[in-house]
């Protein structure tokens, strides 16, 4: 009679006295085979794996989408060159001739990128074509409008600083910083940011509840499978490793998805946009989140995979015990 | 190995599983338990296992009292003890192999001494060419004889078995019993409840009686 039961009788106590680089190998051992086989227990149902995927893919793309079409928006505003521009109304007494040479002194400084000159009277054909009244405006004895400098400030240039010294000088009427416009965006665009934030925070905390039910679900469905490894000896770090490596094959799953969604999204987009772009004359494309994006969407779809097995475990687990 | 001072359980609903038990069990004995259901058997096991902690008296298992292992001790502390339950409680899910290993992917043994010692814990319960079997086509017998591998396979110092025949047949039962007086001989600890009398009374061991949570007496 050779056998397990046989020999060893005596050794039973030095058993647990496995030394330390076993007890890291068994460890490393059990994490690969707890990987191995929670992998498996996913894909072998694919259909109700699929839609824990989609679940989580879907919450997680919606907010990813709406801070790209943010980060894109934010793009296009930043490629209209011109967000600050002053315009400087001389004072009505200037005659033609003073007007273009401040507009000369104007042009050749190195602050200003571009001035140009709109004539008093190239002003009021434009207003005379525009606004329809050419006869009324015919009519008048004198042009009421004044001559116009427009100047955009060069980069690096602080537009208001620019604006109070050429308010200063005595040929300028007004200088009108144009820049509410642009205060108006940049404040759209911080309430768009905040918005998805907060949906995203929302989301995110979705997902973890999603992974956490999925999870718990799964501990509930091997209760008996539970009770019999803490029977034989289980730690709860034993018993917790397979649903945790589980939480974490459906969140990174759900990241995939999210950023495969993503990705659909801006090639469907993308044609109609450029042309669009190109109506505008410009060579704009999609900015899209790239493959460090999509990488980063994947771990945080693990992390959250983690983050709610991780709830579920902690809070179901420990309830589980033989009776 | 084993030893009971004054223990009482009382369960919440304010019914005592066991009153005021003393017991000694030495190594390399074998004891038989007996008493009707709900004499408290059970509950002696469980506590044994630390499935339960006695309400009164101290359980020292290896002289060690129960009451210093903590919660986070427990699994170390089942790792050492062996246990045949009467329902087998295997996993139906992986075959035979795989079940009997488990004690010894939880203590973290390489796969190969795994191999090893679970075929060997097979040989020995005779079932070495049903390893890659799923345990629901097993008979009765043959499942209680992959719970009886499963619970020496980590060559624990004790073994403790709950009504390990309850469900077979005399010849059956008589195999099993002759499996632990097999692993009692090469110096096991075992601590069997039962209430076959008939069976038990046939081997020359001690039985101690319980009945309503008392114990009656040992006769050897």
């Amino acid at each position: 009679m050779k056998g397990a039961a046989a020999a060893p009788r005596r050794e039973g106590a030095s058993a647990s006295r496995t030394r330390l680089r076993d007890h890291y190998r068994a460890w490393r051992d059990h994490h690969s085979l707890s990987a191995a086989d929670s992998l498996r227990r996913v894909l072998d149902s694919p259909a109700s794996s699929l839609l824990t995927w989609l679940a989580i893919g879907i919450a997680l793309a919606l907010p990813v989408a709406l801070g790209v079409a943010l980060e894109n928006a934010r793009v296009v505003s930043g490629s209209w060159d011109s967000p600050a521009r002053i315009s400087l109304f001389l004072a009505p007494a200037v005659d033609d001739g003073t007007a273009a040479s401040l507009h000369a002194r104007l042009a050749a400084r190195g602050d200003v990128a571009e001035a140009s000159l709109v004539s008093r009277e190239a002003a009021l054909a434009e207003f005379a074509e525009l606004s329809g009244f050419d006869d009324v405006l015919a009519n008048l004895d004198d042009n009421p409008l004044p001559h116009l400098v427009l100047v955009t400030p060069a980069t690096g240039v602080a537009p208001d600083a620019l604006q109070a010294e050429l308010a200063a000088l005595d040929t300028v009427d007004q200088a009108v910083l144009d820049m509410a416009w642009v205060q108006r965006l940049n404040s759209l665009m911080d309430l768009g940011r905040r918005l998805v934030w907060a949906l995203a925070g929302v989301l995110v905390f979705g997902v973890v509840l999603i992974l956490g039910n999925t999870i718990r679900l799964a501990i509930e469905s091997r209760r008996e499978e539970i009770v019999i490894v803490k029977l034989v000896g289980g730690s709860n770090a034993f018993v917790r490793r397979p649903f945790l490596y589980t939480g974490l094959w459906y969140g990174v799953g759900g990241g995939a998805i999210a950023a495969l969604l993503v990705l659909c999204a801006l090639w469907y987009l993308d044609e109609p946009v450029s042309r669009l772009a190109q109506l505008y004359q410009s060579d704009f494309h999609l900015v899209g989140i790239g493959l460090i994006g999509s990488l980063q969407l994947v771990l945080l779809g693990g992390g959250l995979g983690l983050a709610g097995a991780w709830l579920a475990v902690s809070r179901h687990l420990g309830a589980i015990e033989p009776r | 190995m084993i030893r009971f001072d004054r223990v009482t359980k009382r369960y919440e609903e304010g019914h005592d599983a066991l009153r005021e038990v003393s017991l000694d069990i030495a190594r390399d004995e074998l004891v038989f338990l007996t008493g009707h259901s709900g004499a408290g058997k059970s509950t002696l096991l469980r506590l044994v296992m630390l499935m339960d902690r006695p309400s009164r008296g101290k359980v020292l298992v290896d002289g060690r009292d129960l009451a210093s292992v903590g919660s986070r001790g427990i699994p170390r502390h089942r790792r050492n003890i062996g246990v045949v339950f009467q329902n087998h409680q295997l996993l139906f899910d992986r075959n035979v192999f795989d079940n009997v290993a488990l004690p010894l992917v939880i203590a973290g043994y390489d796969h190969r001494e795994i191999g090893r010692r679970v075929r060997a814990a097979l040989d020995k319960v005779g079932l070495l060419q049903r390893e890659r079997a799923l345990p629901v086509t097993l008979s009765g017998g043959e499942q209680q004889r992959v719970g009886i591998a499963r619970s020496v396979v980590g060559r624990p110092r004790i073994l403790l078995a709950d009504e390990p025949t309850g469900n077979l047949d005399p010849a059956l039962s008589a195999e099993i019993m002759q499996l632990f007086e097999d692993f009692n001989q090469v110096g096991v600890t075992v601590l069997i409840a039962s209430h076959d009398l008939a069976l038990i009374s046939r081997l020359q061991h001690r039985i101690i009686t319980l009945r309503d949570g008392r114990l009656l007496g040992a006769a050897a």
